[in-house]
């Protein structure tokens, strides 16, 4: 069976995301590329899944994607909040506190 | 391939569940009255929370009086003295942070029923996880531990501080998860199952394969996240800064002891034959924690971020015991250390940050210095507050000495370089603690109050009582170690599979 190819661009997605999540300024980018990171999640439990023959691969990855939706909904709200009391959603400005 | 798979529905234990229906119901409960007559019950929600969290310990004690280990969903879910001990813990650290909250929430305009609610789904998640046993449950649980968490920072919708606290601490949180996520579906498919039990038995052997190294590592280094150990502490003080005090207290105890309870159980139970894998990492990690907490801690100037580093220090403490691990000679010392640690450290920690709550009520500020000649004006607080410091920094007879000497007696008993030279390095870091502590600690006592402003603080009974509860058990577990001893031998807290 085809697994090494899902992997790889598992890990390809992966590189991506986590590029994203440390390169990027805008914060939705910034959850898009985490969002990035767990489909690269997603396909290596189904490809370890379907590799392995058991369903616990596919199981993992629909909580994956329901927590998934459920952090998102919570970080896009935090997001909306940040644009309303601030007027941007550029993360590098949100640096009130250091040390 | 699906199909091939019939449907049974499995057997539930609902004696074994009672402690996480009980707070289940409590969230529930507390929404809808919240929904359906916030006007009249508003005064008595944090008193159901409490009484929420209260009654979850009946059948807790009920299960350890009973003695068995219960094993649920073909053993994701294991309810043995381990989980029970933790999870009465994490029960009492939560009616704890709910008199703390008690009326700061109340007094200071916030949204005052969501914040309960949220606060018992977040506890949920960490009774749950106490009893994890499997990659999926261990995930389920800290994403609803944590979801709430980010939100309980981000409490102070206005406030641009706490704006930024929330948004440091989700973000992080979220990447933190999503590469332990990643590390997770590496180790299922290098061995196969969910069930740490299978994990252990998928990764034994002479030959481990690339994929399950980058697996462990990456799933480390997600609760490393959890657990604010160095370098992947960025957030904390942050974090801490920003959000409401009481949520600070949570995140700090709460919230860290949780991480630590996931990695005590991957380790003991999942990647325990590893321990090539995960020493070397776990060493950098202690070591790093435990000296950069410190040495950043001595140029704070604000007690919460002292506070902060403090507990990024202690969280280095914690994650010692882990370096020695493996080695048959410790046998289970490591996992009582840690234990013993968490319960300890959730006592000193959350009674001084009561008084630091108490304190700000008069003083208005967070500020190291608000704290000058605090005899003068508060003697009872300023008498606890030394204890609190005294036991963070290690001082006989104060509970967290017995702490510390439980740590180095595993490291030392694994009779090796690492865990001799951790000793040490523990050793090491006490010492420039005791400088800090220290230093709070002389200048309540000595110095003048400023602009010699002697008004007494009025504290609510609320913040009284938990300042009394952790100061009782941060005393008692000092004078008499066999307490909690009592409480983490060996024959009791092998973790089951």
């Amino acid at each position: 069976m085809l697994l090494n190819q899902f992997l790889l661009l598992a890990a390809a997605l992966f590189c991506i995301g986590v590029y994203g999540v440390l390169a990027r300024r805008n914060a939705v980018l910034v959850l898009m590329s985490v969002e990035l990171i767990l489909n690269a999640v997603n396909i290596n439990f189904v490809a370890f899944g379907a590799f392995n023959r058991t369903v616990a691969g596919e199981v993992f990855g629909l909580f994956v994607i329901a927590v998934a939706a459920a952090e998102v909904g919570v970080g896009l709200a935090m997001v909306l909040l940040l644009y309303r009391n601030r007027k941007s959603i550029d993360l590098t400005e949100v640096d009130l506190m250091k040390g | 391939m699906l199909a091939e798979v019939a449907f049974t529905a499995p057997h539930v234990d609902f004696a074994a569940l009672a402690p996480e229906i009980v707070l289940t119901a409590g969230a529930v409960l507390v929404i809808l009255l919240d929904a359906l007559a916030l006007d009249k019950i508003k005064p008595f929600i944090s008193i159901i929370t409490g009484a929420t969290l209260l009654g979850a310990m009946i059948p807790i004690l009920w299960l350890a009086n009973n003695g068995v280990d219960r094993s649920l969903f073909g053993g994701a879910f294991v309810v043995d003295n381990f989980a029970l001990l933790l999870k009465a813990m994490f029960l009492l650290s939560g009616y704890v942070v709910v008199l703390l909250a008690m009326n700061y929430i109340a007094e200071g305009d916030y949204w005052e029923s969501e914040f309960y609610a949220m606060m018992l789904s977040s506890l949920l998640g960490m009774v749950v996880m106490c009893s994890a046993r499997d990659l999926l449950t261990i995930f389920v649980a800290l994403e609803l531990l944590s979801i709430p968490a980010y939100m309980l920072a981000t409490w102070r919708k206005r406030d641009l501080k706490s704006n930024e606290a929330g948004i440091k601490y989700y973000l992080m949180g979220v990447f933190a998860s999503a590469i332990m996520l990643y590390g997770m579906s590496l180790v299922f498919g290098a061995s196969g199952s969910t069930l740490l039990t299978d994990v252990a038995k998928g990764l034994s052997g002479d030959n481990v394969r690339p994929t399950a190294v980058v697996g462990i590592l990456f799933v480390v280094i997600g609760f490393a996240f959890k657990v604010s150990a160095f370098p992947f502490h960025a957030w904390a003080p942050d974090t801490y800064e920003g959000a409401p005090t009481p949520v600070t207290a949570f995140l700090a105890v709460a919230s860290k002891a949780a991480g630590f309870v996931a990695i005590v159980q991957l380790i003991y139970v999942g990647f325990g034959t590893r321990e090539d894998v995960y020493q070397p990492l776990l060493w950098v990690l202690a070591a790093g924690s435990m000296t950069a907490g410190n040495l950043m801690a001595l140029r704070q100037k604000n007690i919460v971020r002292l506070m902060a580093y403090s507990g990024i220090a202690q969280a280095g403490y914690m994650l010692a015991p882990l370096v020695v691990a493996g080695n048959d000679k410790v046998g289970d010392k490591p996992l009582q250390a840690i234990v013993g640690y968490l319960v300890i450290y959730a006592a000193m920690n959350l009674g001084a940050f009561g008084v630091i709550m108490a304190v700000a009520r008069k003083t208005r500020s967070a500020e190291i210095s608000s704290f000058r000649g605090l005899f003068h004006y508060a003697p009872a607080l300023t008498v606890a507050m030394t204890v609190f410091l005294m036991s963070l920094a290690g001082i006989p007879p104060l509970a967290g000495w017995y702490a510390k000497f439980q740590v180095l007696s595993a490291l030392i008993s694994a009779e090796n370089a690492s865990g001799v030279a951790m000793g040490i390095l523990v050793g090491v870091n006490s010492v420039i603690a005791l400088y800090y502590y220290g230093t709070i600690a002389r200048s309540m006592w000595a110095d003048d109050a400023p602009d010699g402003d002697l008004t007494p603080v009025r504290v609510p009974p609320a913040l009284v009582s938990a300042i009394v509860i952790t100061a009782a058990v941060t005393v008692v577990f000092g004078v008499l170690p066999q307490a909690i001893g009592h409480f983490t031998n060996g024959g009791l807290l092998a973790i089951g599979g």
